[in-house]
């Protein structure tokens, strides 16, 4: 995982940044940087997922929102809201019908990260990717990037956040378990991303046949710190499975390393042809215009 | 300072500078005119509309969504009011790069409107941001997110801005009778638009680039990996056409203002305009063709978004760009005039296409822009054309410069 750390920052070009960014983490990040720690996040297995909901009432606890009061419908699609930073879902499937939760999903080289302008939205060493309100100014840019439509604004609010998953990053730092997997009796396992695959791979092999055999967030969008397995096809859960493999902030990498070639080679180029047209007169007018 | 100041002085006849200004600032002419009957009510009900805004949160005034976070204030005002300023780019380039001297009458009004588009649509840009008190963050240098092509795009409205004001500088020295600043500034007029150029061809593009990222979301018949390129190519006739309906205005509103010499030069200066636009929109069209064949695109062509495809590019660009070159070589003026208005109105379907309509044409809730999202869009808009009606009315910049500028060039 480290070398997936090491390549997002090499990507974005950042790494100078999140240096300066670090500090305002205190030596701790910095330390667990040097021990080699991975990026964590959280296996989701809904062949194990009751969909009792208490990973909804629980986040909606630790991070001071109201608890969702609406009834569970199977083929009722709930979203995430400014007010409700992950839901379950009860979808029906050629299965039968399947709980999934839906969060951030916590991408290695998050789209939401690389489109903040202030560096609000931040990929953290542990895994989680954090909003900071103090550097937002709410331009939404996050919003329209993410594929996986995960940040939500407050348009009602003079002063407002995006609400988004964090992956109870407070708590992580801490060395803890993010509240819903805690909370959850068996769906949610809280761990290094590396060894989450790991385990993944294992249960799919002891019962290939409860399991589809993917892991939704190995590869999709660049991998992600959120991983899924699943009785059902993906697409069945509720999953977005039209994005592609490769990380989002990568398309935009071509148009940012044009900017420093434009930027050395257009104006020497315009300077040229603004000698070679000059002739006595034009050049009376320059100075004079 | 002071020297100038002194020359103010001897200027307007021993007269203090900020009598001068005061003076200046009290509106000329006629107050009920139709257009001023028209604006002001719109834009107080806009600034009420501001208000609300910014009382209660930009939800209260917009029908933005979660799934759609961008809708008018950023697809038009924004996106679309920036190619309609690639006019001063490309005019500056031409008669201060090539020294094409036929549009040196045109440069001073071109630039002076696009240093006012981009005074008020970065200003809409701060109706738009939730926490607007942080905006100076990406500024300062405490949070910069540079792998943000929304930071370049920050960024380069900065400093365009100033390059256009140091590019329009010289008219308001002119305007104050400051001779030593005007000779000064105008020494810096060939740097700020060599750097202003560059400036443009970035973030005209990189208004483009904000959307590459939206892969899934924006219509597969706008989404390509080309929008950055396709928006620079279409800023260039966007924004002369805009140069061609503004100028043909300017020419009935302002037409005391236009020497003989300029009204008859006008003719020439459109045709030219129109050539370089049929020529644009053919690279643009050809561009645009690449894209289609090489994205294997001919099955969304049959569906309502299809359609709409097939209107923008046949209605809004073939034709206008069919209309343009037969214009130039039938010298016919009224044809140049009708194409400029339909590329323009092309150019906004376009926008609105990548930014608002095309853009998560699957969402079960489509985004609307509201009554009040429109208000003020037009509030921005009157707000800007009053202050451009202000400044033609006091500095040199459709009329010739003073006498003593002539004098000191010779």
């Amino acid at each position: 995982m480290s070398i997936d750390r090491r390549n997002f920052f090499k990507t974005l070009g950042v790494a100078g940044l999140t240096l300066a960014a670090g500090k305002s983490f205190g030596a701790e990040a910095g330390n667990l940087k040097d021990k080699g720690i991975e990026f964590r996040g959280i296996l989701y297995d809904s062949t194990r997922c009751l969909g009792c909901r208490v990973c909804e009432e629980t986040c909606a606890e630790a991070h001071g929102l109201p608890v969702p009061q609406d009834e569970l419908v199977a083929g009722v699609v709930r979203n995430m809201t400014e007010s409700r930073r992950t839901v379950i879902n009860l979808c029906t499937t050629s299965k039968g019908e399947v709980p999934v939760k839906k969060q951030c999903m916590h991408c290695n080289e998050p789209a939401c990260a690389a489109a903040c302008l202030t560096g609000a939205m931040f990929k953290t060493m542990e895994g989680p990717v954090i909003w900071r309100g103090n550097k937002c100014m709410g331009c939404r840019y996050c919003m329209v990037s993410c594929p996986f439509d995960v940040p939500k604004f407050e348009y009602h609010s003079a002063n407002p956040k995006i609400q988004k998953c964090d992956l109870c990053y407070d708590r992580v730092i801490e060395g803890k378990v993010p509240a819903c997997a805690e909370a959850c009796g068996d769906a949610l396992k809280f761990g290094n991303r590396r060894d989450l695959i790991s385990e993944a791979r294992k249960r799919i092999s002891e019962n290939p046949d409860s399991y589809i055999n993917q892991i939704y967030g190995e590869y999709v969008a660049g991998g992600t710190s959120f991983l899924y397995i699943g009785p059902a096809p993906f697409d069945e859960l509720g999953l977005n499975t039209e994005l592609q493999n490769s990380s989002y902030p990568a398309l935009t990498k071509g148009f940012l390393y044009t900017v420093p070639a434009v930027f050395v080679l257009l104006p020497s180029f315009l300077l040229g042809i603004h000698e070679a047209t000059k002739n006595k007169k034009s050049n009376n007018d320059d100075e004079n215009e | 300072m002071n020297n100038s100041s002194i020359t103010i002085s001897k200027d307007n006849n021993g007269e203090p500078l900020w009598r001068f200004l005061m003076r200046e600032l009290k509106p000329k002419g006629k107050w009920l005119t139709p257009f001023n009957i028209i604006s002001i009510p719109v834009m107080i009900l806009g600034l009420a509309i501001i208000a609300v805004r910014f009382w209660k949160g930009i939800g209260s005034v917009t029908n933005l969504t979660q799934e759609v976070p961008w809708g008018l204030w950023i697809g038009f005002d924004v996106v679309t009011g920036v190619a309609f300023a690639g006019g001063a780019y490309v005019l500056t380039f031409m008669v201060y790069i090539l020294k094409i001297d036929k549009y040196h009458s045109i440069v001073r009004v071109t630039v002076l409107n696009g240093f006012l588009a981009y005074v008020f649509y970065a200003g809409a840009l701060l109706l738009d941001l939730g926490r607007p008190w942080n905006v100076i963050n990406p500024i300062i240098g405490n949070s910069f997110g540079t792998s943000s092509v929304l930071f370049l795009v920050a960024w380069h409205f900065l400093l365009y801005m100033i390059a256009e004001l140091i590019e329009f500088s010289p008219a308001i020295a002119e305007w104050l009778g400051a001779r030593r600043a005007r000779k000064i500034l105008s020494g810096m007029t060939v740097a700020a638009v060599i750097f202003g150029i560059t400036l443009s061809t970035l973030h005209q593009s990189g208004l483009g680039a904000l959307y590459l990222m939206a892969k899934e979301k924006i219509h597969p018949l706008w989404y390509s990996e080309f929008i950055p390129l396709l928006f620079l190519v279409s800023s260039v006739f966007a924004g002369l056409s805009m140069v061609i309906f503004e100028g043909s205005i300017s020419h009935r509103v302002f037409f005391d203002q236009i020497s003989e010499k300029n009204h008859k030069a006008q003719k020439s200066i459109l045709e030219g305009l129109s050539k370089i636009c049929a020529g644009a929109m053919f690279a643009y069209l050809f561009l645009q063709i690449l894209v289609f064949i090489h994205g294997k695109r001919w099955d969304y062509l049959d569906s309502g978004m299809g359609l709409w495809f097939i209107v923008e590019i046949a209605g809004f660009v073939i034709i206008p760009m069919a209309m343009f070159f037969f214009s130039y070589r039938r010298r016919n003026i009224f044809l140049i005039r009708v194409a400029s208005v339909l590329t323009m109105a092309g150019v906004i379907l376009n926008r609105l296409n990548v930014t608002v309509i095309g853009f998560r044409w699957d969402a079960a809730t489509r985004y609307i822009p509201s009554w009040m999202e429109i208000t003020v869009t037009l509030t921005v808009i009157f707000a800007e054309i009053w202050i451009f009606r202000w400044i033609i009315n006091r500095m040199p910049v459709l009329r010739e410069s003073p006498e003593w500028v002539n004098k000191e060039n010779k």
